[in-house]
């Protein structure tokens, strides 16, 4: 099958034009009323997807198969790398990321195409066509700029250049497509906001219809992020979860935006306020993704002047940016003064609760996005090169942060339209004296700080706060609990673990900061060292030869009083094909802890720099993470969304 | 005043007074919290400010690089081929330091000119250069 690859070129052009029919027939049908062409939406998009995927197929066909005549392949591949490698090399690089980001946007608009029978009949072909528009702009961005197909005849090399080790790992096959999954659903929401600015039905319905949408794709975004996170966590071998590097802020950005999306289509939709603050929402949060794949993918950020060098990328994408971003801000500027709501709401509804957490997630966006964009303007106007940080991104967001939280404990207690205020202290009184008290309980035990001792008191107030909801509500004298409990709807229970999730995740960055030990020493062969409770035996180095590396293990005994805890195995591993050093850090995973060994560099007389941490509760940030993603996507299989809107 | 309208007039102050507070606060945090480059011709002429943290890079001179027998102390002297500036660093160096490659450093000068440094950063990528590095050495070229 020598002609594979062209095939799979064939079929990515064959879905650009379909794309674009889609991008154009449905929205004449829908101008002209012209119900022939609006029926054209739903096969039209399945044909973009299905060919779209076929391509996305040959391609790692092309990967499993070595077939190193294609330049992407030869780039990011080689005969040695063990087969999954080869499988997720297809989005280790750019060309095949993109693609796998237009992949995810057809399987997305595909799904949407599936369930569009329970909208009525014009929405779902303009949803679709609105899709077909971005489909279009990204097919066209691949194919002039970043075809993974391009060959290279007659002159195949024998072997590939290899992944780059770092992308050679578990976290790495996975995190990628479930970031991409939450990054490119936001444009379902999106869709559905342009959709109901063109059809100027600005009611509460659209915002129903893209709730569980929503939902889904910031639940996969959540996850995305929580594995990106681990794996910077364990494989670059500094033992930090997160860095506020550009490329992390870069799908922080998003989820910042989506988590306040999520909070105002559920008022947009209950109460029928904050309906073109949503629209609006809606679109920017698509936005970020989309600056999200430019900062990432025009080399804007290696230098606003390299990007300058190479220009047909940078300029192609950020054209594609500022044309989709601002036709649709001139969309709303025209459509969005016909909206009006009527209903107005108490200073203590639930309404404005949720303004609240909107404007508070809104700063939190926009600082993440100075800190991100500031070193790129300094750059572009020649005033130097300059790094924000993480300091500043510390001082700034973590404040902002934990004042949120402490309203999330509140809100979802109070009432829509007006609470009393006399209701909502009785409630919290009791938690907030029992979160205060046994913070400073807990602090006995550690140096104290003030600002850790808060936030620990912030992180129970919101455990107390929503087990205390969740009491409130099933306590009865008539029915049993699980009675009452089995009643409550599923999007309460999602709601209620994913705020959980928050509280796991805040006490797990507290105490990985609070109370970790870090120790890094030179150690020969027979030393021991004691770090924190635990004493760690250096018995020397051992050769090994992995599939396509070849590396030096350290051989590390781990004590506790005297009681072996574990063997950890620590490596410095030297990948042939690249000559690229890569260090493996050793875990020892627990609940409460993890010991953490990673190997510096080899000195004299067969010592090594090693580096030890005990990490305390670095698990719960992303068990926080991942109950947050479960509490998304329980809250959009909530029964309400199964029924017929028509009905 | 209607009292829709005060209503409105209250909600709109207390926003623009956050957020105004909020702006305020982040530039003041952002402001204290940029690290200028310097290259090494840059240190040399006194450009770079003492005791302030900065980072500063270049390829790391051939045979420089001196570690402690008994510690993790190493120094070693970066260079943008006009002049080299002395680093001194306690810790793990990164998988791709050595001799030769571009690097960068983020720390403080002390008063002898040398940059005691807190970080040393070096990409994982064999032909990767770190931007600044790859600007300095083309200024110092041009001159």
């Amino acid at each position: 099958m020598m002609m594979l690859p062209e095939i799979g070129h064939y079929a990515l052009i064959l879905a650009m034009m379909f794309a674009l029919a889609l991008a154009v027939l449905p929205m004449v049908g829908y101008l002209q009323r012209n119900a022939i062409l609006l029926v054209t939406a739903k096969p039209l998009t399945y044909l973009m997807a299905t060919l779209t995927c076929t391509s996305f197929v040959i391609l790692a066909i092309a990967f499993a198969q070595d077939d190193f005549s294609i330049l992407y392949v030869s780039q990011h591949s080689n005969s040695l790398l063990p087969i999954w490698y080869k499988i997720s090399a297809v989005w280790g690089g750019h060309e095949g990321s993109l693609l796998l980001w237009i992949t995810i946007l057809c399987i997305w608009a595909a799904t949407l195409a599936y369930k569009s029978d329970s909208l009525p009949n014009s929405t779902g072909p303009v949803v679709l066509s609105v899709l077909g528009i971005v489909a279009t702009g990204f097919l066209a961005f691949i194919l002039f700029t970043s075809s993974p197909f391009i060959r290279l005849l007659p002159d195949t090399p024998a072997d590939g250049v290899d992944l780059n080790p770092l992308l050679q790992d578990i976290g790495l096959i996975v995190h990628p497509p479930m970031l991409y999954m939450g990054y490119v659903g936001f444009s379902v929401a999106f869709a559905f906001a342009i959709a109901a600015l063109i059809t100027g039905n600005l009611n509460a319905s659209w915002a129903r219809w893209a709730r569980p949408w929503t939902n889904v794709s910031w639940a996969f975004l959540t996850l995305g992020i929580a594995l990106g996170s681990w794996w910077a966590y364990y494989e670059l071998g500094w033992g930090g979860w997160w860095f506020w590097d550009p490329v992390e802020n870069a799908s922080l950005m998003p989820w910042l935006a989506g988590t306040a999306l999520i909070h105002s289509l559920a008022v947009a939709e209950k109460r029928g306020v904050f309906k073109s603050w949503t629209v609006l929402l809606a679109i920017f949060t698509f936005s970020l993704s989309l600056l999200g794949t430019f900062l990432v993918r025009s080399g804007v950020l290696t230098s606003v002047h390299a990007f300058a060098a190479d220009p047909t990328r940078g300029v192609f994408i950020l054209a594609l940016l500022v044309l989709i971003i601002g036709s649709s801000l001139l969309l709303y500027a025209l459509r969005a003064s016909q909206v009006k709501s009527q209903v107005s709401f108490g200073l203590t509804g639930r309404e404005s609760w949720l303004l609240i957490n909107n404007i508070l997630l809104t700063i939190l966006t926009l600082t993440v996005l100075l800190g991100t964009l500031y070193p790129l303007i300094f750059d572009a106007l020649n005033l130097g090169k300059i790094s924000v940080g993480a300091p500043y991104f510390n001082a700034v967001f973590s404040p902002i942060a934990l004042l949120l939280i402490v309203f999330m404990g509140i809100a979802p207690l109070s009432k829509w339209h007006n609470t009393k205020g006399a209701l909502l202290w009785r409630a919290s009184a009791l938690p907030a004296v029992l979160a205060v008290s046994l913070s400073a309980f807990v602090f006995t035990f550690h140096s104290f700080d003030w600002y850790m001792w808060l936030s620990f008191a912030i992180a129970l107030w919101l455990f107390f706060m929503c087990v205390r909801d969740w009491l409130d509500k099933v306590l009865s004298k008539r029915q049993s609990i699980w009675t009452r409990a089995r009643k409550l709807p599923r999007h309460y229970y999602g709601m209620q673990l994913a705020h959980l999730g928050v509280a796991v995740s805040l006490v797990g960055v507290i105490f990985v900061s609070l109370n970790s030990t870090e120790a890094v020493v030179r150690m020969a062969p027979g030393e021991r060292v004691m770090v924190g409770d635990y004493e760690f035996e250096f018995l020397g180095t051992r050769h090994v030869e992995g599939p396509n590396y070849t590396a030096d293990t350290a051989v590390i005994n781990v004590y506790q009083d005297g009681q072996s805890v574990a063997q950890m195995l620590p490596q410095k591993r030297l990948y042939q094909a690249r000559r690229q050093m890569m260090t493996e850090a050793a875990l020892n995973p627990g609940f409460t802890r993890d010991l953490y060994i990673s190997l510096g560099e080899p000195l004299d007389n067969g010592a090594w720099g090693v580096r030890i941490y005990i990490k305390s509760f670095v698990r719960w940030i992303w068990l926080g993470g991942i109950l947050m993603m479960a509490g998304g996507l329980l809250a959009a299989w909530d029964k309400r969304y199964r029924r017929k809107t028509g009905a | 005043m209607h009292p829709v309208r005060k209503k409105r007039i209250v909600t709109i102050s207390v926003i623009l007074v956050v957020l105004a507070t909020a702006i305020g606060l982040v530039m003041y945090a952002l402001s204290q919290n940029i690290n200028l480059f310097y290259s090494p011709t840059q240190v040399e002429a006194g450009e770079a400010p003492q005791g302030v943290t900065l980072r500063a890079g270049g390829m790391v001179v051939e045979n420089s690089v001196e570690r402690a027998s008994d510690s993790l102390n190493v120094a070693f002297r970066v260079t943008d081929y006009k002049h080299s500036l002395r680093i001194e660093y306690k810790g793990i160096l990164p998988d791709l330091f050595r001799e030769g490659q571009g690097i960068v450093a983020q720390g403080k000068l002390d008063e002898r000119g040398v940059l005691i440094a807190s970080e040393v950063l070096a990409k994982h990528d064999e032909e990767y250069m770190p931007p600044e590095v790859s600007a300095a050495l083309e200024q110092s070229k041009a001159q």
